[in-house]
């Protein structure tokens, strides 16, 4: 009725004037973080043409096939790919994309560290990015134990040796088949896939980084597409983008 | 800044002629669709690796005499399972350490395993109820006397050394091993049988994914390190890395495989703490190498990046500082 919301409406107004509104704030951090237009970009900066970005992105495309190569493995049950033609079709997808995945990573990794690419403000995203390939080893890892194979028995069998050395055998027990599959098929997965997440959240908040002694020109178009100001690296100068100096790899 | 500022940063005017139009999103269909292709014609052609496991039955049937040695080990606490120490015993035989260094020893006993009972005692005395000669036989046993059990398994041991395979049976020369034979003949035939899979599987609860006792005592034995050698699989074949039949394996591994074929960790007891270790601080170094003055210069100095980047450094060289607009994703 009209006379009642008119009694309650002033208070909770002003209750909600007095209180800070945590999901706003929250909303408004992540909208002047990354906002969607920086998070799914039409344009980038021109030297973004280059192959090595696509190692990142192909690594990307095999975990999405690892993932749901593993979600029917998981579905079905870890015996399902012995006995099955069907599952030792998809046994194998899931063996090859993660074959496909670490080789990609791995040129990714590469490929960016000889792009120094954790300047200007970037040293979080390549420090998840190389977490990212250690957590990697060890989900593959477990993977390995979780064949129910010959290579599966021999694997644990040896490993055991060096995990107990570590003192972390007395946790992590890799003869226990049942740990290292439910680690497999659920920790694993999320704190990659959680990691991945992070590492493309970070690459889109800095934006792409500049070549190295690239002009202080080209550093600033980074700079307005969200890079950290004051993070910049020494100054270069155009003199220093040279034919002479690009020379070599023209 | 809120989101349309930002927006204005980005893709507005600001953005002038050093950006070029680019499509994540195509980019990420386009590499699934690659990737996928790839994917199924690897999948389809070279399938996957799946030896078999080796079971304790087949490794009783196929190598019996391995099988009894492996158990009289066991049974006399000369095994490295019964030597091994934490996690599985209080011994110290597999224990690792670098100076005082040890971390194997800080949990303890955690996954505690008794060989002599675990893989030969309790499935003898399962066996018992309905085999008298074995029920008899385990009496004798633990009526004798700890140094009488002791040199009946030293004199079966030795025996073992020249033990021949013959119908199911281990045959070893006479001797006085007190009850040992009918004991060992005893858990062969329940290993062959496929008995012995599902006793050392055993926890009191219905169901079980623990192999850690079965997988135990077949490493203690020799025939699944046969196997592993003819598949390439054993530490100094650089098996870390290899894997069943003609598969990449994990190659990924290479630097932690390549620690274990030189000095000083391949002549080291403490090979397994020494290689996680120089590769823990290998690592802690590829983490850290945005704040390490060399390691973080070295792009500066090997000019990798002038190919990554060739196009551009190319093309802003010759065309004054505009890069044409062109890109993998337009």
């Amino acid at each position: 009725m009209p006379a009642e919301v008119s009694q309650v409406r002033p208070r909770e107004t002003r209750a909600a004037r007095r209180r800070p509104n945590w999901t706003a704030a929250v909303r408004d951090r992540i909208a002047r973080a990354l906002p969607i237009e920086r998070l799914l970009p039409e344009r980038q900066p021109a030297y973004v043409g280059s192959w090595v970005y696509v190692f990142g992105v192909v690594a990307i495309a095999s975990l999405i096939w690892v993932v749901a190569s593993g979600v029917v493995l998981s579905f079905f049950g870890p015996g399902w790919w012995h006995i099955s033609r069907v599952g030792r079709f998809v046994n194998s997808i899931h063996f090859w994309a993660v074959q496909l995945f670490f080789v990609f990573t791995v040129l990714h990794l590469w490929g960016q560290y000889f792009a120094a690419s954790w300047r200007n403000g970037r040293a979080a995203t390549w420090m998840v990015g190389v977490v990212i390939f250690l957590v990697s080893l060890v989900a593959a890892f477990t993977g390995y134990l979780s064949q129910q194979n010959l290579d599966a028995q021999w694997i644990a069998v040896n490993a055991k040796d060096a995990v107990n050395a570590t003192g972390a055998g007395a946790f992590f027990n890799v003869l226990d088949f049942g740990q290292m599959y439910g680690v497999h098929v659920m920790l694993f997965p999320a704190l990659v896939v959680t990691l991945v997440a992070v590492h493309l959240i970070l690459v889109r908040m800095r934006g792409v980084v500049h070549p190295i002694d690239a002009p202080p020109e080209v550093a600033e178009v980074v700079e307005a597409a969200g890079e950290v100001p004051g993070a910049a690296e020494p100054a270069a100068t155009a003199a220093d983008i040279t034919p002479a100096a690009s020379g070599p790899a023209s | 800044m809120t989101g349309t500022s930002s927006s204005a940063a980005w893709s507005g005017a600001a953005v002038s002629r050093r950006t070029v139009p680019y499509d994540l999103v195509r980019e990420l269909v386009l590499a699934l669709i690659g990737s996928a292709a790839l994917i199924a014609i690897l999948a389809a052609v070279l399938s996957s690796p799946d030896v078999p496991p080796l079971t304790i039955q087949a490794w009783a049937q196929h190598d019996p005499v391995d099988f009894v040695t492996t158990a009289v080990d066991e049974l006399a606490g000369q095994s490295m399972s019964a030597a091994y120490g934490p996690p599985y015993t209080h011994g110290d035989g597999s224990v690792q350490s670098i100076g005082p260094f040890s971390p194997q020893t800080w949990a303890g006993v955690r996954i505690p395993v008794d060989p002599a009972r675990d893989f030969v005692l309790a499935p003898l005395s399962d066996a018992a109820p309905g085999n008298p000669t074995v029920g008899s036989a385990l009496a004798q046993y633990d009526a004798a006397s700890a140094s009488q059990q002791s040199a009946w398994l030293d004199a079966y041991s030795k025996a073992l050394g020249s033990a021949q395979a013959s119908d199911g049976h281990v045959v070893v020369a006479a001797g006085n091993y007190g009850p040992l034979p009918q004991m060992m003949d005893a858990l062969l035939a329940i290993a062959r049988t496929g008995g012995m899979d599902g006793l050392l599987l055993r926890s009191g609860r219905f169901y079980q994914t623990d192999f850690t006792r079965p997988l135990l005592f077949m490493g203690d034995g020799t025939y699944l390190a046969g196997l592993a050698q003819e598949a390439h699989l054993l530490g100094n074949q650089w098996g870390m890395m290899n894997e069943t039949g003609s598969y990449p394996g994990q190659s990924w591994l290479w630097l932690y495989t390549l620690l274990y074929q030189i000095p000083p960790f391949n002549t080291s007891a403490s090979a397994d703490l020494g290689v996680v270790v120089t590769m823990g601080v290998l690592t802690l170094l590829l983490i850290l190498v945005p704040y390490i003055p060399i390691l973080r210069d070295i792009p500066r100095w090997i000019p990798v990046h002038r190919l990554i980047w060739r196009r551009w450094y190319r093309e802003y060289a010759r065309g004054a500082g505009s890069p044409r607009a062109r890109s993998h994703g337009a």
